[in-house]
């Protein structure tokens, strides 16, 4: 047990520390494929670490709320990505929230997120607060339906269940997981605000979503919310990873097996960094009342997911 | 029987009805008291919300105790009132009394400045509808039940129509009263056929009755109409968001938190206890009913810039969730599967009692907006949050408990739900199998969707600029009415950290109504319902981490930089002059839901001339079912009165032959 906490601890320690690292690679390898030279990979920290240096900048009008935000997202993501198992499968802290309580806790992070943009009153962060929540009352569900898929193979909703379920299943192919896996894919894209929903690196006041959010901000707000972002996209992929390529997460008790672990998981992350930025590099984004469709595409290749599990698999 | 009154300790019903008897007595002393307007809101109001902790009491005591009955000689010769407490009422009297202290207390603050003779009238309708409320969920015979119904009904009429000067509030008072009478008549028609041809109306007699699985079908149709129409199931919801904003916001509160739970009482009442068997069929069509609700629900809650006409709606989702939760509780009972329809009663029970704390606290949250601002459309409000802080932050909880969020109590009963929707492998009938992963995705659909609608909320009504220079003079609610909020809002988060325990408290009703009890498989931190292996969920421990982490993310920020902070004009792009007008309105931030779920609304827009020197734009998005069921019945209606009207002439000669033909024809009738 107290190997255990010790190990979610250093995970979640972990997780939190090299989630701007997953950030630098993905834009490097951005930068690879569009031909530009491309910054180091230690960017990320040298943003954060800028940002955490210099004076908030704060509206006249902010209430208290719009100072909370930043911290309350922060800590939303870091119990996320304490509950994900990344290296090894022995989280004695993720009974306290299942998959549903992870859908939750992004839906916590990304309201606060929302109300906080509409707490100065400018043009841009009610309209960014709006788009949020457009994109994410169609990913939300859609990724409830992904893991329910999941958890209806594996009967239980416990991620450490589900992954070690999923990881000593015998070479069987589920179907409903690939029409899961489709839709979870293009769930994290529209919930990490990357092409074709949003576009992390342009303001621009027809398209943006996630940046006109968080205009207002700066410094270590600025700071925290940016070092959040980085920290869900980490989780997300670590979701995706655990629950559709889970082969070499360490076991419970398995200490031999960490450093294995430890490299597939660097291996998988390197190279799903790499198909995003691919993926971002040959795709446009689409048009705001696109998104929708988008998303909605996504729900229903979930929901189909379920189905079949149903159909074929029962 | 008058001996048991004498004996001490009376059993739970006898104090239950002693506190109807003393909200009675409360309201008719408040027309005495005229008089002396500072003791109706000092004293009048702060005694009921004592009966009503009292109430609360008795229901936790009726939780614990054995079932107890009285029969008390009132009413007709032969028909005197039966009245039971068992744990299915003692659970809706928890949640009455829990929510309706809240808001009494909030009330007796609320009404402080009304003038004396209305609200000594308010103060009477107010009483009779708490005492009609409870004495519903005490009736044990069908006579009883219908007129505390009646009473239920007609008192929250009057409370409705308060400011019965307003043409439209007379409207919306007509409609609710309308609609309501539909649904009694429904409902006695339920009591006709349960009574099974015996004569004997009270429910005990119901209770043996044998039913044949026709008229059990019939008695269970009726009662989801009569009762539907009392909830708000689509498409019987049209009277909610029109009564709702039309009646004071505390009565507003009572209404939408605990008297559309009465209705949920009557349908678990019916087809739980007085109905012998119970058909598969039943649960199906109640899903389906409770989906289309809720779905329906949210979505125009999403595109309202009313903000109670908003939480109106928002009420009619929460009953469709209900009414899906029931359905499936119905889907697993008839299946056999004991264990599960435990479960999803306990997740319907704790959703209940949930809603009547957020939609209170919410419901009174916007009264006190309105009480210093004047003004409910929500695009002449915003950044309230500056003057009203208490308001503002209590109904922050409210809104994210609404939106079910963790570690809040909406999450919990939400949670509980889809985990029900999780055992739909163990059916036996397939086609459920495939039916019940669209329920599920439904159900996650509102959900989101409802965060969706609080966000708006919220984000308009207290977060911005204030959209109007008058909102600078807003003030803050009193100190009854922080009360009475904090109450509100303190039952949001402790049903929302301690789950364990309100299940705990649930099981009695549980195993009343389904034989079997859920078994919580972790310990006291520690929600499992199913096993632990299954899910589970422990609001606590995720409460102290996502703490720790935010103190500790806080201490290290602030400590090892130097957390200095400087103030300017907001930055939007560099663009300098931006005023209020340009934050997004109640109607642009709905705009995209409208615009996605345009078939189900009918679009009003009036654009302005070009050339108009004071541009005004109107947009409205109205209820189709109101133009696809209302309006062709009132045509017909309003038809057939007019033909009916051709017999009236005024002449005396003509009213005469009618007597004499009357009179012909009934010779001819009884002799035949």
């Amino acid at each position: 047990m107290s190997t255990g906490i010790l190990l979610q601890l250093a995970q979640t320690l972990l997780a939190i520390l090299l989630a701007p690292l997953l950030m630098g690679w993905v834009n490097q390898c951005r930068a690879w494929l569009q031909g530009r030279s491309a910054p180091p990979i230690t960017q990320p920290y040298r943003t954060l670490k800028k940002l955490f240096h210099k004076d908030a900048v704060i509206a006249h009008n902010a209430s208290p709320l719009f100072r909370f935000a930043p911290y309350m997202i922060f800590a939303c993501m870091a119990l996320a990505a304490g509950i994900v198992p990344t290296i090894v499968n022995d989280l004695p802290f993720s009974p306290a929230a299942d998959v549903i309580a992870l859908v939750g806790i992004f839906a916590l992070a990304r309201v606060f997120l929302a109300l906080a943009a509409m707490d100065i009153g400018t043009s841009f962060g009610t309209l960014g607060a709006r788009r949020e929540m457009l994109v994410s009352f169609l990913a939300e569900p859609a990724l409830l339906m992904v893991f329910f898929t999941a958890s209806l193979i594996s009967q239980s909703t416990e991620l450490p269940i589900i992954v070690q379920t999923l990881a000593h299943q015998k070479f069987a192919i589920y179907p409903s997981l690939a029409f899961a896996a489709v839709a979870f894919w293009m769930i994290s894209v529209a919930e990490n605000a990357r092409i074709p929903v949003d576009n992390p690196s342009t303001h621009l006041e027809l398209t943006m979503i996630h940046e006109a959010m968080i205009l207002e901000y700066s410094a270590r707000h600025l700071a925290l919310i940016e070092w959040a972002v980085a920290l869900k996209l980490f989780t997300y992929s670590a979701l995706g990873i655990a629950l559709f390529l889970p082969w070499g997460i360490a076991g419970r008790g398995e200490l031999a097996a960490l450093p294995l672990a430890l490299l597939a998981m660097v291996a998988k992350l390197l190279l799903g960094g790499a198909v995003l930025a691919f993926i971002e590099t040959i795709s446009a984004k689409v048009r705001l009342f696109r998104a929708p469709e988008f998303l909605g595409t996504a729900f229903l290749l979930a929901v189909l997911g379920m189905l079949i599990h149903f159909l074929l698999e029962v | 029987m008058m001996e048991t009154f004498s004996l001490l300790p009376l059993e739970p019903v006898q104090w239950a009805w002693g506190v109807v008897l003393f909200w009675l007595a409360l309201g008719f002393a408040a027309l005495l008291l005229q008089r002396v307007p500072h003791l109706l809101s000092r004293l009048v109001f702060p005694l009921g919300a004592l009966g009503a902790l009292f109430i609360a009491g008795v229901g936790v005591a009726g939780l614990l105790l054995p079932t107890s009955t009285i029969i008390l000689p009132i009413g007709l010769p032969d028909l005197p009132f039966h009245l039971r407490l068992d744990a299915l009422s003692a659970f809706f009297m928890v949640l009455l009394g829990g929510a309706a202290f809240g808001i009494t207390v909030y009330a007796s603050g609320y009404f402080k400045s009304m003038a004396a003779g209305p609200l000594a009238l308010l103060a009477l309708w107010y009483h009779l509808f708490l005492g009609g409320m409870v004495t519903v969920l005490l009736a044990n015979d069908a006579y009883a039940f219908m007129v505390a119904w009646e009473v239920m009904a007609l008192s929250s009429y009057f409370l409705v129509t308060t400011d019965h000067k307003v043409p439209e509030i007379r409207r919306a008072g007509f409609l609710y009263l309308l609609i309501a009478h539909v649904g009694a008549i429904s409902l006695l028609l339920t009591f006709g056929v349960l009574q099974g041809g015996q004569g004997d109306y009270t429910f005990d007699t119901m209770r043996m009755a044998e039913m044949t699985p026709f008229w059990a079908s019939a008695a269970y149709l009726l009662a989801l109409f009569g009762f539907g129409a009392k909830a708000g199931m689509v498409p019987l919801h049209v009277w909610l968001p029109e009564a709702h904003p039309a009646a004071p916001s505390p009565v507003s509160a009572l209404m939408s938190g605990v008297m559309l739970k009465t209705a949920i009482y009557g349908l678990l009442r019916v087809t739980f206890d007085l109905l012998n068997i119970q058909i598969g069929w039943w649960g199906t069509l109640a899903l389906a009913l409770g989906l289309i609700t809720a779905l329906y629900g949210v979505i125009f809650a999403a595109v309202q810039s009313d903000m109670k006409r908003l939480l109106a709606w928002s009420s009619i989702e929460n009953i469709g969730i209900l009414l899906a939760a029931f359905g499936l509780t119905l889907i697993f009972y008839t299946d056999g599967k004991g264990a599960l329809a435990a479960l999803t009663l306990t997740a319907l029970l704790y959703h209940a009692l949930n809603h009547a704390f957020f939609k209170g606290l919410l419901f009174v949250g916007t009264g006190s907006v309105l009480h210093a601002t004047g003004v409910r459309h929500m695009g002449h409000l915003g950044g309230l949050m500056r003057f009203m802080p208490w308001t503002a932050w209590l109904t922050l909880i409210g809104a994210l408990a609404i939106a079910g969020l963790p570690p809040l109590n909406g999450f919990v009963s939400e949670w509980l739900l889809l985990q029900a929707f999780l055992q739909t492998p163990g059916l036996t009938q397939p086609y459920l199998n495939m039916v019940i992963p669209v329920a599920a995705a439904t159900v996650a659909l509102a959900a989101a969707l409802a965060a969706y609608v609080m966000v708006k909320f919220f984000g308009i009504v207290f977060l911005g600029q204030p959209r109007d220079p008058a909102l600078h003079e807003a003030h803050e609610a009193g100190w009854p009415e922080r009360l009475g909020m904090l109450w509100l809002a303190a039952g949001c988060v402790l049903l929302g950290l301690f789950p364990t325990q309100v299940i705990g408290w649930l099981a009695p009703v549980v195993s009343l109504l389904t034989n079997q009890s859920l078994v919580n498989d972790g310990n006291w931190l520690m929600l499992a319902p199913v096993s632990a292996e299954r899910a589970s969920y422990a609001p606590l421990i995720f409460f102290a981490v996502v703490g720790v982490v935010l103190l500790l993310t806080y201490i290290w920020v602030r400590r090892v930089y130097h957390g200095r902070v400087r103030r300017s004009d907001p930055w939007d792009c560099g663009y300098p002059e931006q005023d209020a007008r340009m934050q997004d309105s109640a109607e642009g931030f709905g705009q995209p839901i409208r615009q996605i779920f345009e078939v189900f609304m009918k679009v009003e827009r009036e654009t302005p001339d070009p050339f108009s020197r004071s541009p005004h734009y109107h947009g409205a998005s109205l209820d189709k079912a109101w133009f696809i069921f209302y309006v062709p019945i009132a045509r017909v209606t309003n038809w057939l009165s007019e033909q009916a009207g051709r017999l009236q002439h005024g002449r005396i000669q003509w009213y005469l032959i009618y007597s004499f033909a009357t009179l012909i024809f009934l010779l001819v009738f009884t002799t035949r």
